[in-house]
């Protein structure tokens, strides 16, 4: 799975967890979707995160600690964070 | 003492979304009882008082008021409770009010969230091995929690008053009426989103009930019959699901801001059987109507129409009208009298109960126009020589009560009035 493709699936996940379109936010911000950051820009509060997070681990199969989860910023920290641990099955 | 009236209504029942589809309803003597669907074949009770879903004029539609996350993040009760508070908050022009510290909430539920109770633990129990909590929504405990329907509605209408749900069983909604008027004689706030919300329909719920023997078994087969208090055939309730939310004013708020006036809450009584869980005693919920009736400063003769709690068993409908007949005496068998159970249209609500049937007891006392008690083919005989209303009909009448009584011998009676600028005419 290449970033591109990772991201596109945090994207999906984004809109169902969190009802935000990141595209059209990035637009409306003038900013790069890596730097798109999910309290500020996105309205995510911590409960959002918990539920973003579970999201992403049941689409991914990975397990992200606790610790982890306040490091994970932006979109681009999911997506580099995802890219890293996901185990390359092809 | 200030008095307390009622300057909005909202609604969301087995009669559909919305006053108007209600009322209409009502009128037409038309039932909201169904057959349940599939994961009841065991259960012996198979007919419910469900909300009818859709996107047509007096259906529930979940879609016009929460975005789908905050759909996924709700308990169903919180979401009837935010659909009936936005009609009510509608109707009675809460928004134009800027200073939302003197707006409270008090909406109650008798369960809370048990379909999303059952539905997370059906997951867990086959994941905890594995995930433990890992995969449990952090939505969980606030969709389920009975005071989220309460703090959602402030969250959506920026209400900073006095919130929580008084919870007390199939008297919730009726103790969180009563106890909001409290509130508002009491100056803790000026206005009262007030009502009861239940949803409590899912295959653990009616199992439980069913397990108490308390619901209808005979008419799975004929749903829109299977609710028919005083008549000789009731054989249990048929649980029900919905919202029923007022708006309560104090007269000086409603007046200084030109509000229109749709009745007002003159008194309340609450007492406890302190006898047994289930079985009502007669004594208490005698003692609750009579205790209104002095507060309001009237007499047994004043109240013209009891919209009864009458849920369709045999113990509890018998025991009620045995009450009515020491508070009222002759009385009850004059025309000036009527007596009727609006649960033969919609079901039990449990909590919501005394929300909606406040809502009908004050459109009966708008209209002069009571509603009927459907069913009633064979008349238990002690209902005898009382108007229970077999067809909905004209009626001239100025006070009115909305008995609600629950599973631990709670007893709460509201007693409303046709609103006059003059005290008690």
């Amino acid at each position: 799975m290449d970033n591109q493709e990772i991201q596109n699936q945090v994207f999906a996940i984004i809109s169902e967890k969190l009802d935000k379109k990141v595209s059209e936010i990035s637009e409306k911000l003038n900013k790069n979707v890596s730097e798109i950051s999910l309290m500020n820009d996105l309205g995510a509060d911590s409960l959002d995160s918990v539920e973003l997070v579970m999201g992403l681990e049941e689409k991914f199969d990975i397990s992200i600690e606790d610790e982890k989860v306040e490091e994970l910023k932006t979109i681009g920290d999911i997506v580099s964070y995802i890219s890293a641990n996901i185990t390359t099955k092809g | 003492m200030k008095r307390v009236v009622v300057t909005g209504l909202g609604i969301v029942s087995p009669l559909g979304n919305g006053i108007k589809r209600n009322w209409d309803s009502i009128k037409s003597h038309k039932s909201g009882l169904a057959k349940l669907g599939e994961g009841y074949d065991k259960i012996p009770s198979k007919v419910a008082g469900l909300v009818p879903v859709g996107s047509n004029e007096g259906e529930f539609n979940i879609n016009d008021f929460m975005s789908s996350s905050e759909q996924r993040r709700n308990g169903l009760f919180i979401s009837y409770a935010v659909s009936a508070a936005t009609e009510a908050v509608k109707m009675a022009n809460l928004d134009s009010i800027e200073d939302r510290e003197r707006i409270g909430t008090c909406i109650a539920s008798g369960i809370g969230g048990l379909p999303e109770i059952c539905s997370t633990s059906n997951v867990f129990e086959k994941q905890k091995e594995e995930y433990g909590s890992k995969r449990i929504s952090p939505f969980f405990i606030p969709s389920v929690l009975t005071n989220l329907a309460p703090g959602y509605v402030a969250i959506k209408f920026g209400c900073k008053g006095p919130n929580y749900g008084a919870s007390s069983a199939c008297a919730s909604a009726a103790n969180s009426i009563a106890d909001s008027a409290m509130l508002i004689k009491e100056g803790h706030a000026d206005i009262m989103i007030a009502g009861g919300a239940e949803a409590a329909i899912c295959p653990l719920g009616v199992g439980g009930f069913a397990a108490l023997r308390a619901l209808s078994t005979s008419f799975n087969d004929r749903p829109e019959v299977a609710s028919r208090p005083f008549d000789a055939g009731h054989d249990g309730f048929v649980i029900g699901e919905g919202a029923g939310v007022l708006v309560l004013e104090s007269l000086d708020s409603a007046l200084a801001r030109n509000a229109t006036i749709y009745g007002e809450l003159l008194s309340y009584g609450m007492t406890c059987d302190a006898s047994h869980i289930t079985t009502p005693d007669g004594k208490q919920s005698e003692r609750a109507m009579s205790f209104a009736i002095k507060m309001a400063g009237l007499n047994p003769e004043d109240i013209g129409y009891v919209n009864a709690h009458a849920t369709s068993t045999p113990v509890g409908d018998k025991c009620e009208i045995g009450s009515i007949k020491s508070v009222f005496g002759d009385h009850v068998y004059s025309d000036k009298f009527a007596l009727s159970s609006t649960k033969s249209y919609t079901g039990h609500l449990l909590g919501a109960a005394g929300g909606i049937e406040s809502i009908y007891t004050i459109l009966s006392l708008m209209n002069q126009h009571i509603p009927a008690t459907l069913n009633v083919e064979n008349p238990i005989e002690e209902i005898s020589g009382i108007n229970f209303v077999p067809k909905c009909q004209d009626h001239s009448f100025k006070y009115a009560i909305s008995n609600s009584f629950g599973f631990g011998g709670t007893n709460t009676s509201l007693l409303f009035g046709a609103y006059s600028a003059d005290k008690k005419s």
